[in-house]
């Protein structure tokens, strides 16, 4: 027991969680006895002895349990403990309970971990839209109400969409371009195990006097600096996610930059690689903006500052400038990964090089520069200076030009090609062109601000968002977990039961999200428990797609798990792909690569006889003949 | 170089489906009915952009739905696509097209926008005041006519909202006259309407603004101006001191309590 407390691991971690939690917890209380104050704060916004635990209760986990130990003993001129790599890698199940620096391992980590997240927001979607299946209040009062969207959205967003990309690009990018592993695998590590504490402060605040966070996920001031305590716990999860994605895009940028196999130059990456190349240029820029204003807003509720204040001449509608500076680039954030897996999944089933690459890749850094340029089109109803929003619109509105070039390039790929559909992976590739096409579209119309007046805050604005973030991001995030899922678990995935999740959940969304559109337009606003007779039928319809769109998700978990225990053994490139990933096995070895590749042509190149992406160890120099042959054969 | 694709067939289907979905789309009264001027501005651009969208929507299903009839592997076809890598000329056309297509977007919706707020010399000005779950409204005059959740407009005069907050931000929202208004503390916003159908309507919160949102309603009557006049007439409320106070002083911003926490 004293052993396993002194090793790094979840009892030292407990410990650490408890021991920091208990100074941060005396801390507040000597110093407001001896300052002569009630120890114990509990107006609305105040209760210090929760808010300061609640950040050193994490910090004392994440050193308990290992995070920082390497970094301490170094700062500290203490001799270091040589790696021998019993960190890295799993060679069990329990392997990924723990402190990994592996990328691969991490990948797992988070993927899994963001999954569990889905699924608990997915389960208040559902809560939500059983309330909303008729008018009135049935299954839960408005503050709740209020809870559930608010929490359900911050989940999906923060520890959902934002880091399952993470997840999956922590373990393919480095296979990618030839690398070994991440370039700062510690940093790599804490990264992930941020992320889970973030999840746990959304989740905990449901235990808070006053219930959970309840002023949207855009929380707005002043509703959030006088709402209840809950919101504190949003601001300080915001901060654990937040870092988790600053420390992931640095990590991903110097790999990117540095890592690269000799001969893989930049009009060599795959898409995949440039997509979160873009992304990570957004992160670093874009989410210090919003952990910067979660902590304006703590400081207005806990420190009573005055950024948002009114009264006291804080100005209300900055807090939107500065969440919007981040939140507007955090829908690219969402976004562009996406892009990245859908190129890769259409080149490979169609069997064609992506048209117009390079176009491609700079339509992804157009869309980064643009999307800095924007953010005020959420505030076209805001009552912000009137002049901002005709330049907004016309950025917002340019914006649809890289992405539909994005779009006409995917089709452009797939002319000519030999197109696949067997895999699942390519099924939701190719709904998504689909159903991103709509969302953007919808974009556009709420690009405009005469149209906008109308709709902003309305269910269109609903209907919108989750075309883009669930017709758009998760179809996406389903093509990747599909698409590599061989690859990661080294097993098959039943692609019968893919067809069912893929129909279901297709058919799903588009009699969930369509129908939100209409009642929107006709005069539904947003964030409401409760809404007009007329709009029942159309609600209830709505609440039934919704129901049966969850209900599939329960194929697509039987799916995974199953096929992870007992699929099929996966060959190292089951989808004949040409990128560096597939020339290894599945799952790759521990290190990755026993000779470093080397790169010899672009990412796509099917149907060039001879054509190669790289040279692998143990292959010579020349044209292989074996698997190269099939390709040769084919003009 | 490597067949010809059918691309004067795939145009014809194209605009064909175009006009379908346009004219299933455009009679259908997305908005609702409309009660002001805005109203059959905002709803003749959403359907110039509804015949747009059904034009770009239509090409992309039928270069997708083409490919895939036409370029589906076979089973059991293992070789791979011809390698093209692009087409500059292509690629230029889907870049400077859509370009064209959305700015001209934008310069149209920028034309409805100004007229849309344009300003009328002849105009009367009424006060709205909204806080947690509940608005008012004052009418100009010797003391300011008071009205607590009901709201009388004359028809066929603009009209320009003069909006404030008193707790957290509101947003002012008639769906029959197009228009919306967050109302934000510490600052007077602007909204202008032209009522132009005799009625009733309903004002919505649409800015989430605590548990009481989805019930913050307030009832809007648009009626003949002698009606009005009538109406205002008989208002006997006095306007609280709060709301004199913020008429008074331009915006809650210069209310004397900058007292510590301010809260």
């Amino acid at each position: 027991m004293v052993d396993a407390i002194k090793r790094p691991g979840w009892w030292r971690g407990l410990l650490g969680a408890i021991a920091f939690g208990a100074f941060g917890f005396g801390l507040v209380i000597v110093l407001r006895k001896i300052s002569g104050l009630d120890p114990y704060q509990t107006e609305q916004t105040g209760y210090p002895h929760v808010i300061v635990p609640a950040i050193t209760a994490p910090l004392g986990f994440l050193a308990g349990f290992g995070c920082f130990d390497y970094w301490l003993r170094w700062a500290a001129g203490m001799p270091t403990i040589p790696d021998d790599h019993s960190q890295h890698g799993a060679k069990s199940w329990k392997d990924y309970f723990k402190f990994n620096t592996d990328h691969k391992v991490i990948g797992v980590q988070y993927v899994v971990t963001t999954f569990i997240f889905f699924f608990i927001g997915g389960m208040m979607a559902m809560l939500i839209r059983a309330e909303l299946a008729q008018p009135g209040t049935q299954i839960v009062e408005a503050s709740t109400y209020n809870s559930l969207f608010s929490t359900h959205a911050v989940l999906m967003i923060f520890v959902f969409v934002i880091p399952v990309f993470a997840g999956l690009a922590n373990y393919v990018l480095p296979l990618m371009i030839g690398a070994p592993d991440m370039a700062f695998p510690r940093l790599n590590a804490l990264s992930f195990w941020m992320l889970p504490l973030a999840g746990i402060l959304f989740i905990g605040s449901f235990l808070c006097p006053g219930g959970a966070f309840d002023a949207g996920w855009t929380g707005y001031a002043p509703l959030s600096t006088g709402a209840p305590l809950g919101q504190s716990f949003f601001n300080l999860g915001v901060q654990f996610a937040g870092a988790s994605s600053i420390a992931t895009a640095l990590n991903f940028l110097v790999t990117i930059i540095t890592m690269r196999a000799p001969g893989m130059t930049f009009w060599r990456m795959p898409l995949l690689v440039w997509a979160n190349l873009s992304t990570s240029l957004l992160v670093v820029a874009a989410t210090p903006f919003i952990a910067g204003v979660q902590f304006m807003v703590l400081f207005d509720r806990a420190l009573h500052t005055n950024f948002f204040d009114f009264a006291a001449g804080g100005d209300v509608i900055s807090y939107q400038h500065i969440f919007w500076f981040y939140s507007h680039p955090a829908v690219y954030i969402m976004m562009l990964p996406g892009f990245g897996i859908v190129s890769e999944v259409i080149s490979t089933h169609a069997r064609k090089p992506i048209f117009g690459y390079r176009l491609m890749a700079l339509a992804l850094i157009g869309i980064v520069v643009l999307s800095y340029s924007v953010w005020a089109h959420h505030m076209f109803v805001a009552g912000m200076f009137s002049w901002l929003r005709v330049p907004m619109m016309l950025t917002t509105l340019l914006i649809a030009v890289p992405t539909g070039i994005k779009i006409f390039s995917w089709l452009g790929t797939l002319y000519f090609g030999k197109i696949h559909t067997y895999s699942t992976a390519m099924l939701f590739a190719l709904a998504f062109i689909v159903t991103f096409t709509i969302g953007g579209i919808s974009g556009v119309m709420l690009g405009m601000v005469p149209i906008d007046i109308h709709v902003s805050d309305t269910y269109f604005i609903v209907a919108h968002i989750h075309f883009v973030l669930f017709g758009g991001s998760v179809f996406t995030i389903f093509a990747g977990v599909y698409h590599w899922f061989p690859k990661m678990t080294g097993r098959m995935y039943d692609e019968k039961l893919g067809r069912v999740h893929f129909w279901g959940t297709l058919i799903g969304t588009w009699g969930t999200f369509i129908p939100m559109h209409w009642v929107g337009m006709d005069g539904m606003p947003r964030r409401v428990a409760d809404y007009a007779e007329q709009f029942g039928n159309w609600n209830l319809l709505i609440s039934c797609f919704a129901f049966m769109l969850g209900a599939i998700q329960l194929v697509f978990v039987y799916n995974m798990i199953v096929s992870w225990r007992f699929g099929p053994k996966a060959d190292g490139n089951p989808w004949r792909a040409n990128s560096i990933e597939w020339q290894v096995s599945s799952p790759p070895p521990i290190f990755n690569f026993d000779e470093i590749p080397r790169v010899v042509g672009g990412p796509y190149e099917y149907g060039i006889p001879g054509a190669k992406h790289a040279i692998m160890a143990g292959e010579g120099a020349e044209v292989p003949a074996g698997e190269k042959s099939v390709v040769g054969s084919s003009s | 170089m490597y067949g010809r694709l059918p691309i004067v067939k795939m145009l014809l289907v194209t605009i064909a489906l175009t006009v379908v979905i346009s004219a299933v789309m455009v009679p259908i009264n997305w908005n609702g009915q409309g009660a002001s001027t805005a109203a059959p501005k905002i709803d003749h651009l959403l359907n110039v952009m509804i015949v747009l969208s059904s034009f770009v929507f239509s090409l992309v299903m039928v270069m997708l739905f083409y490919a895939l009839w036409k370029f589906k592997a076979k089973p059991g076809d293992e070789s791979d696509g011809e390698p093209i890598h692009g087409n500059t000329r292509l690629e230029i056309a889907w870049t400077l097209i859509p370009t064209i297509i959305v700015l001209f977007a934008g310069g149209y919706s920028w034309k409805v926008l100004d007229d849309l707020e344009h300003k009328d010399p002849h105009h009367l000005t009424v006060s709205v005041f909204s806080q947690q779950y509940a608005w008012s409204f004052a009418y100009p005059g010797k003391d300011y006519a008071y009205s607590q959740g009901e709201l009388h407009v004359p028809v066929g005069e603009q009209v320009q909202f003069k909006m404030h907050a008193m707790d957290v931000i509101h947003s002012f929202w008639v769906p029959e006259w197009r228009i919306k208004k967050d109302n934000v503390p510490g600052i007077t916003t602007t909204a202008i309407v032209t009522p132009d159908k005799v009625g009733t309507y309903q004002l919505v919160c649409t800015e989430l603004c605590g548990f009481g949102h989805a019930t913050m309603r307030a009832k809007v009557v648009v009626e003949p101006k002698s009606k009005f006049e009538k109406w205002v007439e008989g208002l006997d409320q006095e306007l609280p001191e709060p709301y004199m106070d913020v008429l008074k002083e331009g915006s809650v911003t210069n209310a004397p309590d900058l007292g510590a926490g301010g809260a």
